[in-house]
Formats: C-alpha cells, sequence, structure tokens
C-alpha cells in the first residue's frame, strides 16, 4: 500500500510542475474557439516563445474562466458580452451601455487584461429553419412571439443566462410553450429533422448556410455584442513580453466572414482545427512564410493515447479510494453517530453534478489531470464506503458473538475475521466504483485531462459519429472488462467457504 | 475444593423484564453443571455473563476467582473455551484455520499447533481429513466437533456450551452426548452446558440447574430432582419431557 501512496504523491508532484512554466494559451469546447487559440499558439510559438501549450476543449466558460482566475491558464479568446455576463455578472441591460475602457478597468480588478477586438462579433441570435419561417412569415424576433407553439431547443448556458433566453424572453414579451434545453450541436440535428422549430445560435455558426437557416432579426435590439477579444492574466506580459506582441498581432484583423469559413473548414470539410488556424493565420498574417501542415496522428495511436491515459486516471482515482474509502468504511461501521456523517457526506459528494464539481476543484488543483483526478476519487468513495460498512455491520450475531469471546485482539478481529468475511461485499462496491469510473473518466476531457472523453467531446463538437465511437466504444469496452475482471478476481480473492454456494455434495450422513 | 465460576448478587435486565436474577451461583472445578429451563428462562444469558459478552447491572461474576470486567476480560478469555449452537465456526476459514487461529494469533509455533491439534482430533473423534473442509462443507455433528475443538484449543479451565447440539437430528445427537460425556471425563475440566433437553442434561451432566424466570429454582443430581422436587414446576418440567423411569433415574 505504501508504493501505492508514493505513486500517487508523485504523479500530483509532476503535474504541479507543468503548470506554471512558459505561456498556456486555453479554449472553450467549441471549434471557433480551439481555431483561435490554436491560432495564437503558433503564432507565439512563431514568436520564439518556448514553451507554448494550447489546453483545448476546456469545457464552459466558468471552467476556462476559473483556469484562468486561477493561473492554469494565461489567455483564451473570450467574447465580450459573456465578460459582462459571467465575469462582471452584469445583466443585458447594464451591459449594453459600457463601453471598451470601463469593461477594461472592471476585469484589470479580477487581475486580467482584455485585448482590442480580434475583429469580428459572434454574437448570439434565434435561427430557424428557412422553410418555416417562410411558410410562418417570421423574419424577426417579434414575429416569433406571435408563434407561442413553435418548439424552442436552447443552449443550457442561454437558458441561464440573463443576458440569454430569460432576459429575451422578458424583452419580448415572449409565451413560448416548448422549450427545451439541449446540446449546441445536437440542436442542429434536432433543427434538420424537424424535432425542434427554432434554436438559439452564434452569428459565425457554420452550420447557418449549411442547414439554410433564417437567423431572425433583433428588432428591438436585445442582443448586446459578443465581440471577441483576448482575455489573459495581467502578470502574463511581465513574465513574456512577446505574448502581448501576439496578440496584438491577432486583433483587428478577422472578419465575421473569414471567421465563418475557418469554422466551416472544421465542423464542414473535417479538416483539423490547426490546419483550419494554420490557413486562417495565413490569410490574416501574409508575413508568417509558410505554415507547416496540420498533422492527424493515426486513429490506433489516438485512441490507444487516449485509452491508456483514461487507465490512468481510472486505476489512481480507483486506489486512492480503495485506500481512504475502506479506512472510512471501518471507522464508520465503528460508530453509528460518525458513520452517519461519514455515509452523509460522501453520498452529497455523488449527488454534485460533475461539471458542477469540476468548477469548484479549478481554483483548488488547476485544470488538467488533478481535478479530473480528484473528482473521480470522490465519485468512487461512496460505493466503497458504504459497502464496507454494510459488509462490516451485517456479520451474523452468532458469528459476532464468536469472534468476540475468543482471545484475540481488536485488530485482529477486524483483520482476521470482521474484513475478510465482508470481503465480498467490498469487493461488489470496489467493482461498482470501478464501473462508475470509467463511466465518469470521460468528462475528464472537460478540464483537459484528456482519455477517452476527448475523441466524443470532439466528435460532438464536429457532428462526426466515428470520433465519437473512438472514444465511446473502447469506454464501453472497458467497462464490461472491469466488469468481467472483477468476477474473476471475486473467485480468486474471495475465500472458498464465503462463495455462493456450488451444489453440496456433503450430506448429514456422519457426525 | 475451590470455585471455577462464581456469581454474587448479579442481575440483568433487558428492558423491563429480568433476564437473570441470582443471589449466588458458584460451579467448584472439575463440575459439569447443566443448566436447563424453558426458552428465556435466562440460561444462555448466563453464559453470555460468564464470557463477558453482556455486564451484569449487579453483582459481580469471578472466572477463577478473577472478578470479570472491561480490563481483566482479556486476562480471563483464554482460560474460556465457547460453543455456540450453530458452532460459531467463521464460514472463510477451513476447519483447520478455525481451530488454529487464536493460537497462531497468540505466536504458537507450528509443531505445538500440530500437536495439540492431533490432540484434539484424537479427543472429539474427528476425521483429520475434514481439518482442510470449509464450515458450509461440513455436516451439523462435523461443525459442532470442529467447534469443540477451538473452543478447547488453549486448554482453557472452564468450558461453555450453550445449546451445542440443539439443531442436531437425535441419532447424532445421542452419539455426541456420549462422546461429549467423555471428553468432559477424560478432561477433567469446569463445564457449564445450557440446553432445554433434560435428558441430555442427564447424560452430560454431573448436576443440573433448573432456571425459570432468570431465578434458580433448584439444583442437584438428576435423581434429586425427581426423588425430592423443591417446586411443582421442576417435576411438571421433568415430566413434560419424558417420564423419569425412562431416563432410568430411580436407581
Amino acid at each position: 500500500m505504501n508504493r501505492v501512496i508514493v505513486v500517487l504523491m508523485a504523479t500530483l508532484l509532476v503535474s504541479a510542475q507543468s503548470v506554471q512554466a512558459g505561456v498556456t494559451v486555453g479554449s472553450k469546447a467549441f471549434p471557433e474557439s480551439w481555431i483561435l487559440s490554436e491560432a495564437l499558439a503558433r503564432t507565439l510559438r512563431s514568436e520564439g516563445v518556448a514553451r507554448v501549450e494550447h489546453r483545448h476543449n476546456l469545457g464552459g466558460t466558468e471552467i476556462v474562466a476559473q483556469a484562468l482566475q486561477s493561473g492554469a491558464v494565461d489567455v483564451y479568446p473570450e467574447y465580450t458580452g459573456t465578460i459582462q455576463e459571467v465575469l462582471l455578472h452584469r445583466s443585458g441591460a447594464a451591459a449594453g451601455g459600457a463601453n471598451a475602457d470601463s469593461m477594461r478597468a472592471d476585469v484589470a480588478r479580477l487581475g486580467l487584461g482584455m485585448s482590442d477586438p480580434i475583429g469580428f462579433n459572434d454574437g448570439y441570435a434565434i435561427a430557424m429553419p428557412e422553410s418555416v419561417a417562410a411558410r410562418l412569415g417570421i423574419r424577426t424576433i417579434s414575429d416569433l412571439g406571435r408563434h407561442p407553439d413553435l418548439r424552442l431547443g436552447l443552449t443550457h448556458e442561454f437558458l441561464g443566462r440573463a443576458d440569454g433566453y430569460p432576459g429575451l424572453a422578458r424583452h419580448y414579451g415572449l409565451r413560448m410553450r416548448h422549450v427545451l434545453g439541449i446540446q449546441h450541436e445536437l440542436a442542429y440535428t434536432a433543427l434538420a429533422s424537424g424535432r425542434i422549430d427554432g434554436t438559439d445560435i452564434y452569428t459565425t455558426d457554420a452550420q447557418i448556410a449549411r442547414l439554410g437557416l433564417r437567423v431572425l432579426e433583433d428588432d428591438r435590439g436585445f442582443f448586446p455584442r459578443y465581440d471577441a477579444v483576448w482575455l489573459y492574466r495581467l502578470d502574463l506580459p511581465g513574465r513574456e513580453p512577446r505574448a502581448l506582441l501576439a496578440i496584438r498581432s491577432l486583433t483587428g484583423r478577422i472578419s465575421e466572414k473569414q471567421m465563418i469559413r475557418a469554422n466551416a473548414r472544421v465542423v464542414l470539410d473535417g479538416i483539423s482545427y490547426e490546419a483550419a488556424a494554420d490557413s486562417l493565420l495565413a490569410e490574416v498574417r501574409p508575413a508568417t512564410g509558410p505554415v507547416r501542415p496540420g498533422e492527424r496522428e493515426g486513429v490506433a495511436w489516438s485512441i490507444a493515447r487516449n485509452t491508456v491515459r483514461h487507465l490512468e486516471l481510472v486505476l489512481l482515482a480507483l486506489l486512492a479510494a480503495i485506500a481512504i474509502g475502506i479506512p472510512l468504511g471501518i471507522a464508520a461501521a465503528g460508530s453509528p453517530r460518525l458513520g452517519g456523517a461519514i455515509l452523509l457526506v460522501t453520498g452529497v459528494l455523488q449527488t454534485i453534478p460533475s461539471l458542477a464539481l469540476l468548477a469548484v476543484l479549478i481554483p483548488l488543483l488547476g485544470i488538467g489531470f488533478r481535478p479530473a483526478l480528484a473528482a473521480l476519487f470522490l465519485y468512487s468513495l461512496l460505493p466503497i464506503v458504504r459497502n464496507t460498512v454494510v459488509g462490516l455491520s451485517t456479520l451474523p450475531a452468532s458469528l459476532k458473538d464468536a469472534a468476540e469471546s475468543l482471545p484475540l485482539s481488536p485488530w485482529a478481529r477486524l483483520t482476521r475475521i470482521r474484513l475478510p468475511m465482508a470481503s465480498p461485499a467490498i469487493l461488489a462496491g470496489v467493482q461498482t466504483s470501478a464501473v462508475i469510473c470509467v463511466g465518469s473518466a470521460t468528462l475528464a476531457a472537460l478540464v483537459g485531462a484528456g482519455g477517452l472523453g476527448e475523441p466524443i467531446l470532439s466528435g460532438i463538437q464536429l457532428r462526426q459519429t466515428h470520433l465519437i465511437l473512438e472514444g465511446a466504444a473502447p469506454a464501453a469496452a472497458l467497462a464490461l472488462l472491469a466488469q468481467k475482471g472483477f468476477d474473476l478476481l471475486e473467485r480468486v480473492a474471495v475465500p472458498r467457504g464465503l462463495r455462493r454456494p456450488e451444489e453440496s455434495t456433503y450430506g448429514d450422513h456422519d457426525a | 475444593m475451590s470455585a471455577a465460576i462464581e456469581l454474587t448478587g448479579v442481575r440483568k435486565r433487558f428492558g423491563g423484564t429480568v433476564a437473570l436474577d441470582l443471589p449466588e451461583l458458584v460451579v467448584p472445578e472439575r463440575t459439569v453443571l447443566a443448566l436447563i429451563g424453558p426458552s428465556g428462562c435466562g440460561k444462555s444469558t448466563l453464559l453470555r455473563l460468564v464470557v463477558g459478552l453482556l455486564r451484569p447491572d449487579q453483582g459481580q461474576v469471578r472466572v477463577g476467582g478473577t472478578p470479570m470486567s472491561p480490563a481483566t476480560r482479556d486476562e480471563i478469555l483464554p482460560r474460556v473455551g465457547y460453543v455456540i449452537q450453530d458452532g460459531g465456526l467463521f464460514p472463510h476459514l477451513t476447519a483447520l484455520e478455525n481451530t488454529a487461529l487464536v493460537a497462531r494469533h497468540r505466536g504458537w509455533p507450528r509443531d505445538r499447533v500440530d500437536a495439540r491439534i492431533h490432540e484434539l482430533l484424537d479427543l472429539t473423534r474427528l476425521d483429520r481429513e475434514l481439518l482442510d473442509r470449509y464450515p458450509t462443507e461440513l455436516s451439523g455433528g462435523q461443525k459442532q466437533r470442529v467447534a469443540l475443538m477451538r473452543a478447547l484449543m488453549l486448554d482453557p479451565d472452564v468450558l461453555l456450551m450453550d445449546e451445542p447440539l440443539g439443531a442436531l437430528d437425535p441419532m447424532i445427537r445421542s452419539r455426541l452426548q456420549r462422546d461429549l460425556r467423555e471428553v468432559f471425563e477424560r478432561l477433567q475440566t469446569t463445564v457449564l452446558f445450557v440446553t432445554h433437553d433434560i435428558a441430555e442434561a442427564a447424560v452430560v451432566s454431573d448436576e443440573i440447574a433448573i432456571l425459570r424466570a432468570g431465578r434458580l429454582v433448584q439444583r442437584g443430581k438428576p435423581a434429586e430432582l425427581t426423588r425430592a422436587p423443591a417446586d411443582p414446576f421442576v417435576t411438571e418440567f421433568i415430566e413434560a419431557q419424558a417420564p423419569p423411569e425412562a431416563l432410568g433415574w430411580s436407581r
């Protein structure tokens, strides 16, 4: 067990060291963000900055903003409307009047700097299939309000933000009867198949032209501008002056048309975001010279790499949960009051949604491997603790008496009698945790920890089923393997006398 | 003869009911005393007090002269063997591991353990080949023989048996009764033997104590109980199970 702890500590130390060196560019979980950040990362490298890292696909605004403020990320592309709403906590109306200088002063108080606009506006808008809109004569959002039976599928972020649907509905007096939350890329699929009639879109989405959508006019001027800007830590220019040069070289240059085109290359043409960043750079910074084509690693290699990372996360989290969970279970079984508290806490941990848990962990642990490991560890605790408690406290009364009346030390009673007798229950708990862990570890990709969630996340963003399968199929295989592996382990590890009885050949024939 | 077990002024209540109320009970060394009575009479409670699984509300329990308390229990337990109705064998350990568990924990060398097991096999008439079986692979009678071996492993001064034959069928039961009697005679040890079967008590014990509702009704040799019952309950209890002639007590 000591060796396990040493390995755990070493892993934590190594990942701690890698956080602060060089310049780390972050990106949110959608292609436009990947392309812009990759373009910046490449510009930084061409400016001669050593150790530039692009932590791509870091989930929603809360996660990447937390990563920026905690120093795990130095710079990432953000939108002015989002800065107002999510970072500065201003409602849509109040945000509308703010100018760039006052915003810059406000983010400076958070220790952050804001660049000039990158050049395009990627605002929210409501879009409908052209055919439906034409049939009903809907051109504006006010027109939409006259058809309250239309079904809207809106992204969860849009549903939750004051400058999203709640504000929009109030501003226009919308009384839509069917509004449901849906993931952005799935919304396009739902629109194309006629399951919903409208969704919130970003004005640079590649899908608008492809799917023939009509972008409804914001006739009463509700949506604020979402000018893309670079958001960076104010300590970055001091640490790496060339970073600010690189950031400035990418402001005021990229038009809405260019951005839509770059997005379309990735989303519609299946080109890697690295290659799309290269061609975008070639358009806006012709002086950069020849750019090397983005190299895409082989499928087998990428599956192997993601699977190995996935296994690392699962095994370390599981080992830590066993090392902590079984002693916690023993303590809980020994004292009803303590036991109640321990089971309550581990039970509550289990109910925290993974995104919320990750958002809480980032300020403490940064991004990448460590918060993912911590989240998986916390999710693995409950089944192990609970099964340890159940296994220890369901010892039959007669055996408890027998154990208590033999001249053994309490430690020997625990290790020679109670724990071995509870071993089938404990093993079942570890098995449950392992299967949960294999599934939950796909969420690690949200904080840039890699694993099989990475192709799944990208596949959903890009609507590429083969990418989703590259992650989902190995993950399912791992879950099955875990299940089977533990069944095998049970045969070896559980003493014969405790296994499910096979047919007995021993009658009561001989006393 | 000094007292192996001594209870003075012991009272034990469970909730509102008196489980045991014994002004005095002394078991001299090398005596086999059967505790007998209807269900709930307090006979199992008495054993649990002697092995320290329960603490009396009042009074004192002494084993080999040492008062039983949380502080002295560790010192007393090695001198006490305890066998319960279903044997209480640990299902994850083989018969051998069950028997040797305590001796191994106490650091006995291997050959000492082996020698003692050999003696006990002979004493309890258990087939050596059964030692590698798990409890689920043993018959009821075999389990009780293993449980007796485990209780005797450290050669205790006092043996407590709580209805050890209660779950066995009659044929095996009568064979085990005779074997037990022989074991007790060979060991010359002090035994408290709980049963609800008066015939069994007559076979295995020197003396019988009849309990009712936590109190001692009468104590004596089997024949005394029929000849001079202290209470109509004694006669009633004996005759409910078998006519005295059938027990051969009239001699």
